[in-house]
């Protein structure tokens, strides 16, 4: 039988096909390791020794009380989300409702969900698409580890191969509310955080001496 | 209700017109053999008493021996339903004709079972991956690929 090719603009390019098939080759590569935790700075105290009090609270006050959460919901987690954003739960208690479509208006990801090698690429994307500074939520079994699906071909185990990521909420999915004890734990690492960068790592004029 | 149309009634009306294509028939379905499938289809989609213009999914099975591709359809007219089997006994490049000039819904799940399953639809214009990027080894749906 003659299937007719009249139809052939709703195809979509090889070319692009192979492109796309390229970059995930290229993602999948890199990410063998996991991306350790960005907490290191949770301990600089005893290191630094100006410290600058008042701007520092000032200033992780006013980030962790404005959580600006970007949309990236690959998979069921994005429910129990919904829910959190919803009156019962309420999220906007804390500070925490805001959400945006564009990733350059977020400080905060919550990756509510399975991600697929496929998505992954642009789910990178939407992170270095965010302003610094911000941070990652790895929301579900999923987010942490890949949860059911880790050892599928076609599943990321955890989105922390990725992207660097900062609170692990668990279970399958989460409820609301440990979603929100979680977004609290992220605020209170938020509050450590030194805005002011470390001034005794600068060169120091007045020390004679080699300079460091 | 839709109710399945007892393979008995299909395989009557279609031994007279299409001698020697029935393979084997069980209580709901019919095994066709592989290169008169299109013909089959077609007969079943347009005859007066059959009329399955609605192809409700296309899946496939790998049962080591040979690949089986199964097709439901359903005539919305007189609600009933049909199953209709094609076996493809290779495995290194199992062929079977695409149903695309018949059924448009065809086609995404034709390139379904293609990328997964790994069997070839003959006619398809635009058989290629669908859920898996270009570049995947292999086919994941098999029972003997492993990662």
């Amino acid at each position: 039988m003659e299937v007719s090719n009249d139809k052939e603009y709703i195809y979509s390019s090889t070319e692009l096909d192979c492109d796309e098939g390229r970059i995930i080759e290229e993602v999948k590569a890199g990410s063998r390791e996991s991306i350790p935790d960005p907490d290191a700075w949770l301990d600089e105290d005893l290191r630094r020794n100006i410290i600058l009090t008042s701007v520092d609270w000032v200033l992780d006050w006013a980030r962790r009380s404005s959580l600006w959460t970007a949309i990236c919901y690959p998979a069921c987690c994005g429910m129990e989300w919904m829910a959190t954003l919803s009156p019962r739960f309420d999220a906007s208690r804390f500070g925490m409702e805001i959400m945006r479509a564009s990733p350059r208006q977020a400080d905060l990801m919550i990756t509510a969900g399975t991600l697929t090698w496929k998505m992954a690429p642009n789910v990178r994307r939407i992170y270095h698409q965010m302003p610094e500074p911000k941070w990652v939520i790895a929301m579900g079994a999923c987010g942490i580890s890949g949860g059911i699906f880790r050892s599928s071909y076609n599943v990321v185990p955890g989105y922390n191969k990725i992207i660097p990521v900062d609170v692990y909420v668990p279970g399958c999915p989460p409820r609301p509310e440990a979603l929100i004890y979680g977004i609290q734990m992220l605020q209170k690492k938020i509050n450590k955080a030194k805005a002011v960068p470390d001034l005794s790592e600068l060169p120091n004029p007045l020390k004679k001496g080699k300079k460091v | 209700m839709i109710v399945a149309l007892p393979a008995k009634e299909i395989i009557s009306q279609l031994s007279d017109k299409f001698p020697g294509v029935i393979e084997e028939a069980g209580q709901d379905s019919v095994l066709v053999k592989s290169d008169s499938l299109p013909a089959v289809a077609e007969h079943l989609k347009t005859a007066a008493g059959f009329k399955f213009d609605y192809l409700n999914y296309i899946t496939a099975v790998d049962y080591y021996q040979y690949f089986e591709v199964v097709y439901q359809m359903t005539s919305l007219e007189h609600n009933h339903s049909a199953i209709l089997k094609v076996r493809c006994h290779t495995r290194d490049n199992p062929t079977v004709p695409s149903l695309i000039g018949i059924y448009q819904g065809a086609d995404f799940q034709e390139r379904e079972i293609y990328d997964l399953m790994g069997i070839t639809f003959e006619g398809h214009p635009n058989l290629k991956r669908i859920f898996l990027w270009e570049g995947f080894d292999g086919h994941p749906l098999r029972k003997d690929w492993n990662q």
